[in-house]
C-alpha cells in the first residue's frame, strides 16, 4: 500500500509562501544563469559570422592539422669529432685499468668508456688482490656525474681562480711559520701521495699528517703493529681456513675494507665432499651471519667474554647455549689446527691481539703482505680534535675526509673548525667541512685523476683519468706539486716514482694498461711521524671500550650499510635505492631491534593496506648525545638487548633533498668503538619504510625456492633424498616435471646455435649486491624513488630475495608448517618474529623459462622467446597490458609507472645531462607504459657473438658473460652456452645441486640454481 | 636522353678549349723564351708524383708556390736544394737558410733520385703562364651560345604551336556562326528535345549504385589514408640542407674514394660515423680548391671554392700561412638516416661480416650531389632483406657449425638471415 507521505528536501519547502520555491517549480535554478556575462555583448555575438558549426570546423581542422605537423620528423643535428682521438671509435667501448681508493672502498678495476664517458664499472680480472668491487665502487662511476659536486675552487665562499687561490694558501702557509696545522687526510694508501706528503711537510716543518678513517680500524691496526711492527691489516685467506669462527666480525660486508667473499666462497662450494664450517658469534644479523653454519646470538658484552674463551679463557660466565656453542667451536679450532681462523670486530687492541695471537701460525693469515688500506690512529685523530677544539691547532686541511660530519662530536668540532686561522678543505662538493672552511678547493672525482695505490704489501696499481675533468678542479696531489714548486703534475711524479722504485726495470706503459703489478718493492707508505702521546695503544689497554662501561640499557653495533657504507656516496640514487640484503630497506637507516626488547618498548612494525610497512621511532641516549627519531625495524636473529644501526646516513650538506635519508650514527660513535651502551625510549610519530620484499618466509612452499641441506647428506645420501625432482600428477600418477609426459608445451629444438644459460650457486652467493648495481648501470634501470618503492614499484631486473626460516632448517620449517592447522600456518608464516632464523639469499631474475607464462600471454606478441634461450622483450611493440607480470610466476618483470627519464617528478640521474652520460648507448631507454625486465644482456651476448663472427671464429667458452655475472666476485654466478660441450655452464647444469625455481610450475628455466650444501657437524 | 647529351657536350667542350688553349700558349711560351730544354708533360708527371703533395702552382701550401720558381733562383742552386736540401741548410747557405725560416722551419724532402734532366722538365712545367683566365672566358663564351641557341628553337616551337591552335579556334568559331547564320536564313527549325532526368539524379535514384559507389570511395579512402598514415615517420628522399654542401659525387662518384676510407667505423663499429675533420684535412690541406672542370652548371666553382674554405673555418686552419689556429667551429650535419632509439642496428655486422655494399641500403650514393635518405628504414624493409639474403659464410668458422646444423634441419643448401634467426624480435629490439 502506498503512502501519502509528503518528503521534503529542504526547510524552505514548508514555507507556502516561499518565492523561491515559486521559482523552482519554473525554472531549474532560482536566479538566471548569467550567460551573457560571459558570452559577451550579444549583439557582437549575433552580428559574427562565426556560427558554432564554424567553430567547431575550424576546433576539428586545428586539431588535425596539429596532429598532422606533429608527424613531421624533428631534425637531428649530428656533430662529429674536429679531431677525432686516436683511440676513440665511436660506438666502440674501450676499457682503461684503474683503481678506486676513496679511504673505505679500495679496488682495481676496470672502467668502461664510450666516446669518453666512462659508464660502468668491471672488475679487474688481472688483479690478485684488487680490494672488493662492491656495490658501491659498481655505483661510483654515477658519483662522477653528481650535478651537485663543486664546479672550482672558493675562498670565503667567493669562486677563485687556481691562480689566486694558490697565492691565497701559499701565503696563509708562509705567514703561519710555526703555527701547527694538521693534515687530515684519509688512508690513501699510495706511494706517490705518500712521498709527495713527505716532501710537502719537510717544506712546511709545521704541517703534521695524520690520516683520518671514518670508520676506524685503529685496534686491529695497533694490534698488528705492536705484534709485527707494520701499520697495516692482517689479510686472511679464507679459502685457506677450514674452520671460520668470527666474533662479530662481518667480514663479507665490509669488515677491514672487506674483499675476503672471494675467499670465503672457494672455501663454501663442496669439493671432494667438503666445505669449511662457520661458526659466527654476532648481535646484529649481518651477511655473514646469514651466510654462517651455526648463527649465535651474542650481545657485545658477550662477544668480548666469547672471544676471550675462544682465545683460552673459561666461558663459565656466559650463558648456557652460548658456552655449550663456545666450547664446541674451540673443540673444532683445536681440531682443525692451522686450518682453524678466528677473528672479530670488536674495536679495542686487547681483543684484536687475542685474535691476531691465535691466528698467528693459521695458514690462512698472510703477515708477510699485510693489507694497507687502513692508516688511521683513534688516539692520534683525538689529539687532533682536541688540539683544534682547545685551539693549540692553529690550521686545519682536510683531503677526502668529512670530519664535521663523521667526528662523534662534531658540534663542538665544528664550532672550533670554524675558528681556525686556516681552514682548507679538499672536497669533491660542498659537504659538511667544506661549507664551514674558508678555503674550499674542489677535486676532481677518482674517474678524472691519476694516482697510485697499494692495497696489499707488493700488490701495486694505478689509476688513470678516463674523462678530462667536467669542471674546474685539481687532485690534491697536483695542488701539493703546485705548493712545493715541484715538475710539472702528479702524472710525471707517479710515473718518475714508479720508475724509479717500483716498476723494478718493467714497463710503464704496461703497467697502466694492466692496472695492477706485482713487485717487491719497498716503498715508504706510512709518513706518520711520532708524536708525544704515541701513535699506537698498548696491547692491554682497551681505550676504545672506554665508554662501553658506561650505564645503559641496550648494547648497540654499529655498522656500515652495504649500500652506503661510510656514507661517501650519499647522493647516489642508485645506492638509495639498492634495498638492504637483511632488511631488504631501501631509502633509510635504522635500529634493528629484537621482538622481544621491540615488545619490552612497545616498539611495533606494521604493515598498512598496500602492503607497505610502517615503524615505530626511538630516542636513542648515549651519555650526553642524543639521537632522535630514529626510525625502528624489528629484526629477527637480533640479539635480545642488543641494538644495530648503519652509520653514513643523515648527510645534508650538497645533497639532493629526496637523498637526504636516515639520521646520522656517527654522534653515537664514541671513541671510534662500534659498540657502545646506549638508553632507548619510544618517540611519537609513525616511519614509512620502502621495503622491497614484504613476506619473509617461503610461506612453506615446499622445496621449491630455497633447497637446502647439510654437508652430511650430502655426502652420504642418494641425490633423490636431498634433491629430488618435483612430481606433478599424470593420470592419477606421480611423474617427475622433468619428464615429457608432464610437458603440455610442444618440443622446441634447443640444442642448435647457442643456448645461453645461467648458473647461481647460493652456497657462494653473500648477498652483497655487486650484481644489482652492475645491472642497474648496464641496462639503465631508473631510479623511482621512497614513495614509488613503497608501493612495491621499484625497477631492479636482477633482486636479492632474503628468506628467514622459522626452524633451525628451511627443512625443519617446512615440515613445522605441515603439521599446523591452516591458520596458524599463515601466522606462522607472517609473523617473522622468530629468535634465531636461518637465512638465505635468492638472487632472481627473468629466468628466461623455455615454457615461459608470460609469452602466451601477450595480446600484442612483445614478449617472445628467441632460439638463443633468452625471453625477449620488444618495447616498441609493448601495448601496456601488464598480463605478462600477472601471469610471471617469479614476478621478475617491471612495468614503467611512469616516464622516469627527463620527468622532474623523477629528479634522479635521468633528469640531467649530467646525469644520463652515465646511460649506456647500447640500451634504449624504456618510455612510460612499457614492461621490461632481464635480457640476460643480450646486448652483451650479441656483441660476443659479432666479435667472433667479424673475427671469423668460434666464440670461446667465458666469453659470454651478463653484467651481473661479471661483477660477481664469489663465482656464484656464472653464465654461458649450454651447447658448448666443453662450457663450464654445462658442467654447472649437470652438477648434483642444481634445481630451477618453483620447478614444480614446468616452466624449463633457463636460470638455474645449486642448492646450499651447510656444514653442520659440530664437531 | 637528349638533354644528357647536351649536358655532356657542354661541360666537355670548356675542357677541350681549355686544353687546346694550353698546349696552345705552351707552344709560344716555349718558342719566346727558349728556356733550358725541359719536357713540359714529363715535368708534369714528376711534378704530380713528387711534388704535389707539398706544393702547388698558384698558392702556397705546405712549401711555396712554384710556378716562376725557376726565375726567382739559380738554375745550379735549384737543383742543388731539391737533392738535398737539408744538407744546404746545415751548411748555412744564407738563401737556404733564409727560405727554411720563411717556410715555417718544414724541411723539404731530399729528392737524390732525380736526374737533372727531370729537374729542368719539372721547372719547365713550374715556368709556364698560368693559362685559367682564357679557359674561364672559353667556358662562358661556350654554354652562352649553346643554351641561347636551344632557348631559342624550343619556344619558337611552342609560340608556332600555339598561335595554329588559337587559328584553328577562332576558325571553328566563325564557321558555326556562319552556319547558324544560314539556318536561320533558310528556315531550318530545329526539333525541341524532350528533357531528359538530368545525370546526377538519375544517380540519386539509383540506391544500389549509390552503395556500391560509397563502399568504393570508403574502401579508396581507406586505402590511401593506410598509405599515408604508413609513411608517417618515413623520411625516404630526406635531402636536408647541410651547412656544408659536401658532394657524395665528387668524392665517391668522380674521384672514387672508398666509403670506408671516411666512414671507417662502418667496419667495426655499430656507426658508421660521420668522418671527423681531421679526416677531411688529411686531403684538403693540399686541395684548397676544385679542379675548374669540377665545376657544374649548378653549382661553380666558386661555390665549391667557398664550401672548402667553410670547412677551413670550421678546422681552424689558416691558408695563408698554412697552419692550424686552433679555433675550431664543429661542424653541425644534419642527420639524415635516424631509427628510433629502440632499434639496434650495427654497421660492422653487415659491412664486415656479411659483406654488403654500402649501396645496397644508401643507394647509389656516388653519384649523389646531395645526400638523401634512399631506403625508408622501414621495419618491413629490414625484414624483408633479412627474408632473402643468404647468410654470407665465406672464410667465416664462426659459421660453420651452427648453419651446418641449421641447413640440416630446415632442409636447405643456404641459410637466409632469418633462418638463422634474425627476425627474432630481440635481435634489434633491446
Amino acid at each position: 500500500m502506498a503512502s501519502n507521505k509528503k518528503y521534503w528536501k529542504s526547510v524552505e519547502e514548508l514555507n507556502e509562501n516561499s518565492a523561491i520555491v515559486k521559482a523552482l517549480q519554473d525554472n531549474e535554478f532560482v536566479t538566471e544563469i548569467p550567460t551573457d556575462e560571459f558570452l559577451g555583448n550579444k549583439e557582437v555575438l549575433a552580428a559574427s559570422s562565426t556560427t558554432r558549426r564554424d567553430f567547431l570546423k575550424y576546433v576539428g581542422f586545428t586539431t588535425a592539422a596539429a596532429t598532422l605537423a606533429a608527424c613531421e620528423g624533428p631534425v637531428v643535428k649530428s656533430i662529429p669529432y674536429v679531431v677525432q682521438p686516436d683511440e676513440i671509435v665511436p660506438g666502440v667501448a674501450n676499457y682503461y685499468a684503474s683503481t678506486m681508493a676513496d679511504g673505505f672502498d679500495f679496488a682495481n678495476i676496470l672502467v668502461k668508456t664510450r666516446e669518453g664517458r666512462p659508464i660502468k664499472i668491471e672488475k679487474n680480472d688481472l688483479a690478485k688482490h684488487g680490494g672488493s668491487v662492491n656495490a658501491r665502487v659498481h655505483a661510483s662511476v654515477l658519483s662522477l656525474y653528481d650535478k651537485n659536486r663543486l664546479t672550482g675552487p672558493t675562498i670565503d665562499g667567493a669562486g677563485v681562480s687556481w691562480a689566486e687561490f694558490d697565492t691565497s694558501v701559499s701565503q696563509k702557509l708562509d705567514s703561519m711559520t710555526g703555527k701547527e696545522i694538521v693534515l687530515l687526510t684519509q688512508t690513501f694508501a699510495s706511494p706517490s701521495t705518500s712521498k709527495l706528503i713527505a716532501e710537502f711537510t719537510a717544506k712546511y716543518p709545521n704541517v703534521r699528517h695524520v690520516v683520518y678513517d671514518a670508520v676506524s680500524c685503529s685496534g686491529a691496526l695497533d694490534a698488528y703493529q705492536n705484534k709485527y711492527g707494520t701499520r697495516a691489516l692482517p689479510d686472511y685467506d679464507f679459502s685457506k681456513a677450514e674452520v671460520i669462527v668470527s666474533v662479530g666480525a662481518d667480514f663479507l660486508g665490509d669488515w677491514q675494507g672487506g674483499s675476503y667473499s672471494r675467499g670465503y666462497a672457494q672455501g663454501r662450494i663442496p669439493k671432494n665432499g667438503k666445505i669449511s664450517r662457520h661458526v659466527q658469534f654476532e648481535a646484529n644479523l649481518s651477511l655473514t651471519g646469514a651466510k654462517a653454519d651455526k648463527r649465535v646470538l651474542a650481545t657485545p658484552s658477550q662477544q668480548i667474554q666469547i672471544l676471550k674463551a675462544l682465545a683460552g679463557g673459561s666461558s663459565s660466565d656466559l650463558p648456557e647455549n652460548i658456552a655449550d656453542a663456545v666450547n664446541k667451536a674451540k673443540a673444532q679450532l683445536q681440531k682443525a689446527g692451522s686450518k682453524g681462523l678466528l677473528i672479530t670486530n670488536l674495536p679495542d687492541v686487547e681483543s684484536q691481539t687475542l685474535a691476531l695471537n691465535f691466528n698467528a701460525s693459521s695458514d690462512a693469515i698472510d703477515v708477510t703482505k699485510p693489507l694497507l688500506i687502513r692508516q688511521g690512529s683513534n688516539s692520534e685523530v683525538m689529539n687532533v680534535v682536541n688540539g683544534i677544539i682547545s685551539g693549540s691547532i692553529k690550521g686545519l686541511i682536510t683531503v677526502g675526509v668529512n670530519p664535521v660530519y663523521s667526528l662523534p662530536n662534531n658540534k663542538e668540532f665544528a664550532d672550533a673548525y670554524q675558528k681556525l686561522e686556516l681552514s682548507l678543505a679538499f672536497a669533491m662538493k660542498q659537504d659538511e667541512t667544506a661549507s664551514l672552511a674558508k678555503m674550499v678547493a674542489a677535486t676532481p672525482h677518482y674517474l678524472e685523476s691519476w694516482g697510485d695505490a697499494q692495497i696489499k704489501k707488493g700488490s701495486f696499481s694505478l689509476a688513470q683519468p678516463t674523462i678530462r675533468p667536467l669542471f674546474n678542479t685539481r687532485q690534491f696531489q697536483d695542488c701539493l706539486m703546485q705548493w712545493t714548486g715541484k715538475a710539472p703534475n702528479y702524472f710525471m711524479y707517479i710515473k718518475e716514482n714508479w720508475t724509479a722504485s717500483i716498476l723494478e726495470g718493467g714497463s710503464w706503459n704496461k703497467a697502466l694498461e694492466a692496472g695492477v703489478l706485482e713487485s717487491s718493492a719497498e716503498t715508504l707508505m706510512d709518513p706518520i711521524q711520532p708524536v708525544a702521546s704515541g701513535i699506537k695503544e698498548e696491547a692491554t689497554s682497551n681505550g676504545a671500550l672506554a665508554s662501553f662501561s658506561q650505564d645503559g640499557n641496550y648494547e648497540l653495533t654499529l655498522y656500515t650499510s652495504t649500500g652506503l657504507g661510510d656514507g661517501q656516496q650519499a647522493n647516489n640514487p642508485w645506492l638509495q635505492e639498492f634495498p638492504d640484503p637483511i632488511t631488504r630497506a631501501s631509502w633509510d637507516n635504522f635500529l634493528t631491534v629484537s621482538a622481544a626488547d621491540a615488545e619490552e618498548l612497545s616498539l611495533e612494525n606494521y604493515h598498512v593496506s598496500n602492503g607497505a610497512l610502517n615503524g615505530s621511532y626511538v630516542n636513542i641516549t648515549l651519555g650526553t648525545v642524543k639521537v632522535e627519531n630514529v626510525p625502528v625495524i624489528i629484526q629477527p636473529g637480533q640479539a635480545k638487548g642488543s641494538v644495530g644501526m648503519a652509520l653514513g646516513y643523515g648527510k645534508t650538506a650538497a645533497i639532493q633533498e629526496e637523498m637526504q635519508t636516515g639520521v646520522n650514527a656517527y654522534p653515537l660513535y664514541q671513541n671510534f668503538s662500534e659498540i657502545q651502551k646506549v638508553n632507548i625510549e619510544k618517540a611519537g610519530g609513525v616511519h614509512e619504510f620502502a621495503c622491497v620484499q614484504l613476506q619473509s618466509t617461503m610461506a612453506g612452499r615446499s622445496n621449491d625456492i630455497i633447497k637446502e641441506t647439510t654437508l652430511e647428506i650430502f655426502n652420504t645420501k642418494n641425490i633423490s633424498e636431498w634433491n629430488a625432482v618435483p612430481v606433478v600428477d599424470y593420470d592419477h600418477a606421480p611423474v617427475e616435471v622433468r619428464d615429457k609426459k608432464a610437458d603440455i608445451w610442444s618440443p622446441f629444438d634447443e640444442t642448435v646455435g647457442h643456448h645461453f644459460n645461467l648458473s647461481i650457486d647460493l652456497n657462494a652467493c653473500t648477498g652483497c649486491g655487486a650484481c644489482v648495481i652492475a645491472c642497474h648501470a648496464e641496462n639503465n634501470i631508473p631510479v623511482v624513488g621512497k614513495d614509488e618503492v613503497r608501493k612495491f614499484r621499484d625497477m631492479h631486473w636482477l633482486r636479492i630475495d632474503r628468506y628467514y626460516s622459522a626452524g633451525e632448517t628451511f627443512k625443519e620449517e617446512i615440515e613445522k608448517l605441515e603439521n599446523l592447522p591452516a591458520f596458524q600456518t599463515y601466522k606462522t608464516v607472517e609473523v617473522p618474529a622468530y629468535e634465531n632464523p636461518e637465512v638465505a639469499f635468492q638472487p632472481v631474475m627473468c629466468q628466461h623459462c623455455n615454457h615461459a607464462p608470460c609469452e602466451t600471454v601477450c595480446p600484442v606478441a612483445a614478449t617472445s622467446h628467441g632460439r638463443q634461450g633468452q625471453n625477449q622483450m620488444a618495447y616498441n611493440r609493448c601495448v601496456g597490458t601488464r598480463y605478462c607480470a600477472n601471469n610471471c610466476p617469479y614476478k621478475v618483470r617491471r612495468f614503467n609507472w611512469f616516464l622516469y627519464s627527463e620527468n622532474d617528478e623523477f629528479d634522479y640521474n635521468m633528469n640531467n645531462d649530467l646525469g644520463r652520460m652515465v646511460l649506456n648507448p647500447d640500451v634504449v631507454v624504456r618510455s612510460r607504459g612499457v614492461m621490461e625486465k632481464c635480457s640476460l644482456c643480450i646486448q652483451m651476448t650479441q656483441k660476443t657473438i659479432l666479435d667472433a663472427k667479424r673475427e671469423g671464429r668460434p666464440v670461446k667458452d667465458g666469453e659470454f658473460t651478463t653484467a651481473c655475472a661479471s661483477a660477481c666476485e664469489t663465482g656464484a654466478m656464472v653464465f654461458g652456452d649450454v651447447n658448448d660441450e666443453s662450457s663450464e655452464i654445462l658442467a654447472m647444469k649437470k652438477n648434483d645441486r642444481m634445481y630451477h625455481l618453483l620447478e614444480s610450475t614446468g616452466t624449463k628455466p633457463n636460470v638455474f640454481y645449486q642448492m646450499i650444501v651447510k656444514n653442520t657437524a659440530e664437531s | 636522353m637528349k638533354k644528357v647529351n647536351f649536358i655532356h657536350l657542354r661541360s666537355k667542350l670548356p675542357l677541350l678549349l681549355l686544353v687546346f688553349s694550353l698546349t696552345f700558349s705552351t707552344t709560344i711560351y716555349s718558342q719566346d723564351e727558349a728556356a733550358p730544354g725541359g719536357d713540359v708533360a714529363a715535368g708534369e708527371a714528376l711534378f704530380k708524383a713528387n711534388c704535389a703533395a707539398c706544393h702547388k702552382l698558384d698558392a702556397k701550401a705546405v712549401g711555396p708556390a712554384l710556378r716562376g720558381v725557376a726565375d726567382k733562383f739559380e738554375r745550379q742552386w735549384l737543383r742543388d736544394w731539391i737533392h738535398n736540401s737539408p744538407a744546404m741548410i746545415a751548411s748555412g747557405d744564407p738563401l737556404a737558410v733564409k727560405l727554411f725560416e720563411e717556410n715555417n722551419r718544414a724541411i723539404m724532402t731530399p729528392f737524390p733520385a732525380l736526374s737533372d734532366t727531370d729537374i729542368d722538365n719539372i721547372l719547365a712545367y713550374t715556368s709556364q703562364p698560368k693559362a685559367v683566365p682564357a679557359a674561364a672566358a672559353a667556358t662562358e663564351t661556350g654554354t652562352g651560345s649553346s643554351t641561347g641557341g636551344e632557348g631559342v628553337s624550343n619556344s619558337l616551337i611552342l609560340g608556332a604551336l600555339a598561335l595554329i591552335f588559337l587559328l584553328l579556334v577562332i576558325t571553328l568559331y566563325l564557321v558555326t556562326n556562319t552556319l547558324k547564320r544560314i539556318a536561320e536564313a533558310q528556315g531550318v527549325v530545329y526539333e525541341e528535345k524532350t528533357k531528359r532526368t538530368p545525370i546526377w539524379r538519375a544517380f540519386v535514384q539509383n540506391q544500389f549504385l549509390v552503395l556500391s559507389v560509397s563502399i568504393f570511395l570508403i574502401l579508396a579512402a581507406g586505402y590511401f589514408a593506410y598509405g599515408y598514415l604508413m609513411q608517417v615517420g618515413v623520411d625516404q628522399g630526406y635531402a636536408p640542407v647541410q651547412p656544408i654542401h659536401y658532394s657524395h659525387k665528387i668524392h665517391a662518384g668522380d674521384n672514387q674514394i672508398d666509403c670506408n676510407f671516411c666512414h671507417s667505423s662502418a667496419r667495426q663499429s655499430k656507426t658508421s660515423g660521420i668522418p671527423s675533420l681531421n679526416v677531411c684535412m688529411n686531403c684538403h690541406k693540399n686541395i684548397s680548391e676544385v679542379a675548374p672542370e669540377t665545376a657544374t652548371e649548378e653549382y661553380s666553382k666558386e661555390f665549391y671554392d667557398g664550401e672548402i674554405a667553410k670547412l677551413y673555418k670550421a678546422v681552424g686552419w689558416d691558408v695563408e700561412n698554412q697552419a692550424y689556429t686552433g679555433k675550431t667551429e664543429p661542424v653541425k650535419w644534419v642527420r639524415i638516416h635516424n631509427l628510433p632509439d629502440f632499434v639496434y642496428f650495427n654497421h660492422s655486422q653487415h659491412v664486415t661480416v656479411a659483406g654488403i655494399a654500402c649501396q645496397t641500403c644508401h643507394g647509389e650514393v656516388q653519384e649523389m650531389e646531395i645526400m638523401e635518405q634512399f631506403a625508408p628504414l622501414t621495419m618491413g624493409w629490414c625484414i624483408n632483406c633479412h627474408k632473402e639474403t643468404n647468410v654470407n659464410l665465406e672464410n667465416n668458422e664462426y659459421y660453420a657449425k651452427i648453419h651446418e646444423e641449421l641447413s640440416k634441419k630446415y632442409g636447405v643448401a643456404k641459410l637466409t638471415i632469418a633462418e638463422m634467426g634474425g627476425l627474432e624480435c630481440g635481435k634489434c629490439h633491446y
